[in-house]
């Protein structure tokens, strides 16, 4: 059926508006009968980012470097022009991340002008913690979740946006847009604010927070839509090409340095592959692909059977278990 | 997804140029598709979750890996029997869900179809989570009901279909499921729908659309069924696909309500916000309200360039001809089409609180970008959602509905609920916990505020107290017995000693006049303390020290007494004696009648006392004598200048 679909020829409407350019006047754009799809998707989510803006006194912006994390980006520039955002992007780097990745997010921050913080768990560091030493549960709680609350308590942050999707998982499908969190940084699956129409309740008291996913409504195929729509710039591990993996237990890992202990017998090849999603190198499984654009990543994803969080070898380690870390702080 | 083609090979086959055209195309195609969200409600057990897992199911919307998770959790949790796949274990997410089987809180699902895109928000069927319903039914454009073709229209459908009014939501669908437990049967289908479109109308919910299906078969869902040739109409998903989801909102008239000021540098200031009710241009007149200005939209900015048309739902940044001001909390509007401004309308309010709303106490209601104090000044009826009955009501408790007047403590623009559900709705937020505590949709203003104007008297508290002292409310709050009358009566007279000039407002005294008309409900309560409390403001404005000697058990109220006067006048004096103590006092003999049951809503014994936070004077009376505290007292009013 989606192979008609991509084959099918008849004519579309222009989905972006066209830029008539002007003699000394600044360029004026002309505007659709309607809204598109993303368009809509865009909107809500600016609508949301200055709500946070509005209402809080110190809001940052979780930067994961990946693909939704992109797009966030993209909106809060949109959603505040002429202005700069006005919060700064936190990445809770785990030491584990791709090279490609940390290049990458030092060198958006820097072509965007938007100030980047970087959070390290130093205390993770020093005990030595890492995935192979102490399995994925224990560096995902110590490195990552540990390490969040650590910066949002350390810099008193009283919001924060994160680029989850309600597409993505079943835990997130039931979260709200503005998502309280205790003290503590729990979340409280069975007792969430109502959340209605588009008035947002971000009232708490001094050392609560809430979370904010501006992303909630969209797909991943809105994602890579968006993405190729507005030529947002990504890391290029999401391309295909020839990388050094070793397969185990059925999963993919790139080789990315020399920290991944090869087990007896395991050798590096070279294999044409890319990755869904990113994460820390050790933990986030590639697939075998020659899609080295992005109209070919989106047609592979369009015929893909298997969802993208397959990948990640964090939602395999319990049943519930994204739920029970979301409950934990993790987001 | 379908097809499950190798993706390298189907890659190879094709020359990239090819691809880049096919999915450009593609793409375009899903731009162009509109979205329609709606709602699935239903009483527990009807089959809301499966019917959603159906038509992901049946619609090609799973992968492989969440099909695999989906088998072994049916053979874990599943209800459908021994080797059936459980589809409503693809929509309940929470871990207490998935044991208990039942739905508890919204989950979102996402869908497409070759016409259309969809989010329906699954919402639970129990009474207790209704809250959670209220939340998705807030941004549905259509409503699925289900009813279980066993049992028809049940309570749980009525007050669905109250809420699903109530909200707005215009194209209403019933699904009358499990037809293949009631043997595919024409009747039992008929008989329901007829029930159903009877009670429908009555609630003001014209377009109902009837289908017969079964989530578990799938027949009527996606596809025809071949069990039921008697049925000519649509199947729920072609339905789904062909109700207008574009209507426009009645309103035709442009509003942006000021989310954020956009000031990058001196030489630019933008109000961003998002476009409803109808399209903004350069050039068009625009008013800001609540204050009344004029300008005309000289800029409509984005990063993209800048628009000489913004349509409803984009959101953008507008530059006004004129330098004017305005903030979050506006609302700029077409000067051709305004909005009402008023503090004062009327509105149906959903409780969504544990504790009740009260009329009379305060919250903060927020409708558009606008945060203003509101009180119910009238409950005038609540809903029983289930008969759709009036009845005369004190209070909403949890998951009510009531029609209420509301008073604001300023001016807002607000359109009527019916006119856009935009600038019609509001939240109310508890002042203490920030909980969401309900939601409104507004009927119309109310004149008579428009009509009372503040007359401005030419002498002022001060003048009247003559420099004797500094006008104030010694506010004491305790429970029954903890010494507060005892320690304001000496106080009042060691005051008049002093030569100053007091009048003291006694809980019991008060009752027998300006408030014999109260009980002790917690809504007579909140009254009670509401008409002292605007007594001693009165006082306060005459000059006088003004002892106030109430139990006043909840914090809100007391906060609602200190906010009417100037900081500073307002001396919360807390008698801090233990429950035992006042209970073993018990001067007037009104513990032993409240622990025999003869005297029910007893502060201490079955009605909660809130002790104050942050009181300025704390008297602990079982440890000091009546001369004592009274000397503490004014020893602390020496120290802040009272006298």
């Amino acid at each position: 059926m989606l192979l008609d679909l991509l084959l099918d020829t008849r004519p579309v409407a222009k989905d972006r508006p066209v830029t008539v350019p002007g003699d000394d006047l600044p360029a004026i754009l002309t505007t659709p009968a309607r809204l598109t799809h993303l368009q809509r998707l865009e909107a809500e989510s600016i609508h949301i980012m200055r709500e946070v803006a509005a209402q809080f006194q110190k809001p940052v912006m979780l930067y994961s470097v990946g693909k939704d994390s992109a797009v966030l980006l993209h909106l809060a520039m949109k959603a505040f022009h002429p202005s700069k955002p006005p919060f700064p992007l936190l990445h809770v780097d785990t030491t584990w991340k791709f090279r490609e990745m940390i290049e990458f997010r030092d060198r958006t921050a820097r072509d965007l002008g938007v100030d980047l913080m970087v959070h390290i768990n130093r205390d993770g560091v020093r005990q030595g913690i890492g995935p192979f030493s102490h399995g994925s549960a224990v560096h995902t709680d110590v490195m990552k979740t540990q390490a969040l609350k650590q910066a949002l308590d350390a810099h008193g942050f009283d919001a924060a946006f994160g680029g989850a999707r309600r597409d993505e998982e079943k835990s997130r499908a039931k979260e709200r847009i503005f998502s309280f969190r205790t003290a503590t940084h729990r979340w409280e699956p069975k007792n969430q604010r109502p959340e209605l129409w588009s008035l947002y309740n971000g009232r708490i008291h001094k050392g609560e927070s809430i979370r904010v996913f501006p992303l909630s409504n969209w797909t991943e195929l809105d994602i890579w839509q968006y993405i190729h729509q507005e030529a947002i710039p990504v890391v290029p591990l999401y391309f295909a090409r020839p990388r050094p993996v070793v397969e185990r237990d059925g999963t993919l890992i790139m080789v990315d340095d020399d920290r991944l202990p090869l087990r007896p017998g395991e050798v590096p090849e070279m294999a044409w592959v890319r990755f869904r999603t990113l994460g820390c190198y050790p933990l986030t499984g590639a697939v075998r692909s020659t899609a080295a654009t992005l109209p070919e990543i989106i047609r592979e994803m369009l015929l893909s059977t298997s969802s993208e969080r397959q990948g990640r070898v964090i939602d395999q380690d319990a049943a519930a278990s994204m739920e029970a870390k979301k409950q934990e702080g993790y987001f | 997804m379908p097809k499950l083609l190798d993706p390298v090979a189907a890659s190879a086959d094709i020359a990239p140029s090819d691809i880049a055209t096919e999915v450009q195309e593609y793409l375009a195609r899903q731009n162009g598709k509109d979205l329609l969200r709606f709602i699935t409600c239903g009483s527990v057990d009807d089959g809301k979750s499966t019917l959603i897992g159906r038509l992901l199911y049946d619609c090609k919307c799973l992968f492989e890996d969440q099909l695999a998770s989906l088998e072994a959790d049916s053979g874990r949790f599943g209800t459908a029997g021994a080797g059936q796949l459980d589809l409503a274990l693809l929509v309940d997410g929470l871990a207490a869900e998935r044991e208990q089987g039942i739905t508890i809180d919204v989950a979102y699902r996402f869908f497409t179809t070759d016409r259309r895109k969809f989010i329906v928000a699954d919402t639970p069927g129990h009474e207790q989570y209704t809250r959670n319903m209220v939340t998705g039914a807030s941004t549905a454009d259509a409503a699925v009901l289900l009813v279980d073709a066993r049992k028809g229209v049940l309570t749980q459908t009525r007050r669905h279909s109250t809420i699903v009014s109530l909200l707005g939501v215009r194209h209403v669908v019933l699904a009358v499921n499990k037809m293949d437990a009631v043997g595919w049967d024409r009747e039992t289908f008929e008989r329901i729908a007829a029930d159903y479109r009877v009670f429908a109308q009555r609630i003001g919910l014209d377009e109902v659309t009837c289908i017969p299906v079964s989530a578990l078969t799938g027949d009527n869902v996606t596809k025809p069924s071949e069990h039921m040739g008697w049925y000519g109409g649509p199947t729920l998903l072609g339905h789904l696909e062909s109700v207008d989801a574009s209507a426009e909102e009645k309103l035709g008239a442009f509003r942006l309500a000021v989310q954020w000021v956009n000031r990058p540098n001196q030489d630019f200031r933008g109000f961003c916000g998002t476009v409803v009710g109808g399209p903004v241009r350069t050039g068009d007149d625009i008013a800001i309200l609540p204050g009344g200005r004029t300008s005309r939209v000289a800029r409509i900015v984005t990063m993209d360039g800048e628009l000489e048309t913004a349509l409803p739902g984009q959101a953008v940044t507008l530059v006004l001809a004129d330098e004017v001001d305005a903030s979050r909390g506006d609302m700029i509007v077409a000067a051709a089409g305004r909005p009402e401004v008023a503090d004062q309308f009327a509105a149906h309010v959903v409780w969504m609180d544990e504790q009740p709303l009260l009329p009379g106490r305060s919250y903060l209601l927020r409708a558009g970008t606008a945060t203003v104090g509101a009180q119910v000044t009238e409950l005038k009826h609540a809903i029983n959602v289930n008969t759709q009955e009036h009845a005369a009501a004190k209070h909403l408790d949890l998951n009510d509905v009531g029609f209420c007047n509301l008073a604001l403590d300023r001016l807002i623009p607000f359109d009527a609920y019916a006119d856009s559900r935009e600038t019609g709705s509001f939240i109310l937020i508890d002042r203490l916990t920030n909980a969401t505590a309900g939601c409104g949709m507004i009927r119309f203003p109310l004149r008579r505020a428009s009509n009372i104007h503040r007359h401005a008297s030419k002498l002022d508290r001060a003048a009247r107290a003559g420099g004797l002292q500094k006008p104030c409310v010694l506010w004491f709050t305790g429970l029954s017995g903890s010494g507060k009358s005892s320690v304001a009566d000496r106080l009042e007279q060691e005051l008049h000693s002093l030569g100053r000039r007091t009048m003291i407002l006694d809980g019991d005294n008060v009752r027998h006049g300006l408030n014999r008309d109260l009980g002790f409900t917690d809504e007579d309560r909140v009254e009670n303390i509401r008409r002292v409390a605007e007594v001693a403001k009165l006082m306060v404005e005459a000059g006088l020290i003004v002892l106030v000697s109430f139990i006043s058990p909840f914090r809100e109220e007391r906060r609602m007494a200190r906010s009417l006067v100037e900081e500073g006048e307002f001396v919360e004096i807390f008698m801090d004696t233990p429950l035992e103590v006042c209970e073993a006092r018990d001067p007037k003999g009104l513990y032993r009648k409240a622990r025999a049951g003869q005297l029910p809503h007893f502060t201490g014994i079955d009605s909660a006392y809130e002790p104050p936070e942050a009181p300025e004077i704390t008297l602990k009376g079982a440890e000091h004598g009546t001369d004592e505290m009274v000397a503490q007292v004014i020893g602390e009013l020496r120290r802040r200048g009272v006298i």
